[in-house]
């Protein structure tokens, strides 16, 4: 399994018991109503908050587990996330935003501008590289948040509410490419989200809060 | 004006003083923002108004702390003095130490306000897309202080500039060494008042020419 969860999630008073695990090349669709956990459930794979109790585990290496004080930082763990409000860099133009991840890797300059321009391709912003993010329309500024999360080739893709912050004209452009982008990601993908059009257009299995 | 040495040296003395109480100032300063902006460590309050406190503090004051920490026989100094024969107080050193206790909490302030207001949601992502968070620092945080910044090197400038109380106890002040237009200022307000009428007017021009061209930055928010 290339990610597993089983255990106590939670932030501030709210706290959710969770069991679950994805394959590769499966999508699994977290679908629940606001305020039922489902972006927790997305930082807490990130790393950005830390479990209750219990284990997160990726490809059988232990992310999170409090009992035993194991604690990966989330710039170690091998995920990818889109976030629903997208945390575009805003003084960096598209390519660099792209380039960013595989930059903090250690990546060479010149190879990171060439598979970031490939994944831009990828997505169809071809011709955005020099274009300021503050200036896209928002199903454009979806597919860079896509393009950044998909180019370090992560394990593991977490897409929070893909879209929820595009108009309806560029929702059914990026239903059409996500599916797409998805069939060819090798790691597992998880999707929260409250729209069941989505889940139905992008899942291979669900999972209700 | 310029003609009289000591005037001329007191002129060079403070620009020179000044650049370095700035960018010493940031270098310090801007660290010590991010840590007051970011740690949850416990005593942070505390160690907040301990940085700050040289703002409320008199100026002569400060230059007495200054004075009993690192003074031949201060707490610190008299190690220096003892083990490698350093004397700090009465040099151009002091000066600019002086100037950077005074100035600094400025520079604090302003950049402090800027990494609160900034949005921790990109030092996330950043997070998550592989970067230390030393690297978030300088590549996510730090761009997005700049203005601050910027504004926070301006102010802590114009203050050195203009310091007078802590460096005139704990530098003295000699014509030439730690003579800043300031302390010659006030040494001419009794020998020739239009000469320090002259030199006063000068820190007023380079002070207001300093908030003008912060204007936009520092007075109309960030």
């Amino acid at each position: 399994m290339s990610i597993s969860l089983h255990g106590v999630i939670g932030r501030g008073n709210f706290e959710r018991d969770l069991n679950f695990a994805v394959a590769d090349g499966e999508v699994l669709a977290i679908t629940g109503p606001n305020g039922s956990g489902k972006s927790t459930i997305i930082h807490t794979i990130a790393g950005l908050i830390s479990l209750r109790s219990g284990q997160l585990q990726s490809d059988n290496i232990t992310w999170d587990e409090p009992a035993a004080k194991t604690w990966i930082t989330p710039e170690q763990r091998t995920c990818a996330v889109v976030f629903q409000d997208l945390r575009l860099f805003p003084h960096i133009n598209v390519i660099a935003n792209v380039a960013y991840g595989l930059r903090a890797h250690g990546v060479p300059k010149d190879e990171a501008m060439t598979r970031s321009s490939a994944m831009l391709s990828h997505v169809g912003l071809a011709t955005f590289e020099k274009r300021r993010t503050l200036d896209l329309s928002g199903g454009e500024r979806q597919r860079v948040a896509l393009a950044r999360a998909l180019v370090v080739e992560p394990r593991v893709l977490l897409l929070d509410e893909p879209l929820s912050a595009v108009d309806a004209a560029s929702r059914s452009a990026l239903r059409e490419l996500l599916p797409e982008v998805l069939a060819s990601f090798a790691g597992s993908t998880i999707l929260v989200t409250h729209d069941l059009v989505d889940v139905e257009a992008l899942a291979t299995a669900t999972f209700g809060l | 004006m310029l003609s009289q040495k000591s005037t001329r040296d007191a002129l060079l003395i403070s620009l020179q003083t000044s650049v370095i109480a700035a960018l010493l100032s940031c270098l310090f300063g801007v660290p010590l923002a991010w840590f007051l902006a970011r740690s949850a460590s416990r005593g942070l309050s505390a160690l907040r108004v301990i940085c700050i406190s040289p703002m409320v503090l008199p100026p002569v004051v400060g230059g007495i702390a200054l004075l009993t920490a690192f003074g031949r026989r201060g707490i610190v100094g008299h190690y220096l003095y003892d083990w490698w024969n350093i004397s700090l107080p009465f040099t151009r050193t002091a000066v600019v130490m002086a100037q950077v206790f005074v100035a600094m909490p400025f520079l604090v302030l302003a950049v402090e306000a800027a990494f609160r207001q900034s949005d921790k949601g990109l030092e996330e992502a950043a997070r998550t897309m592989g970067a230390s968070p030393s690297r978030v620092f300088f590549t996510v945080a730090l761009p997005a202080a700049r203005p601050a910044v910027i504004a926070g090197i301006a102010l802590a400038w114009a203050r050195s500039l203009g310091e007078f109380g802590a460096s005139i106890t704990f530098a003295g002040s000699f014509p030439g060494r730690t003579q800043t237009l300031p302390m010659a200022v006030y040494e001419l307000v009794s020998v020739d008042y239009r000469l320090s009428l002259v030199l006063s007017l000068v820190l007023i021009f380079i002070s207001v020419g300093v908030l003008a061209a912060m204007r936009d930055r520092w007075m109309v928010g960030r």
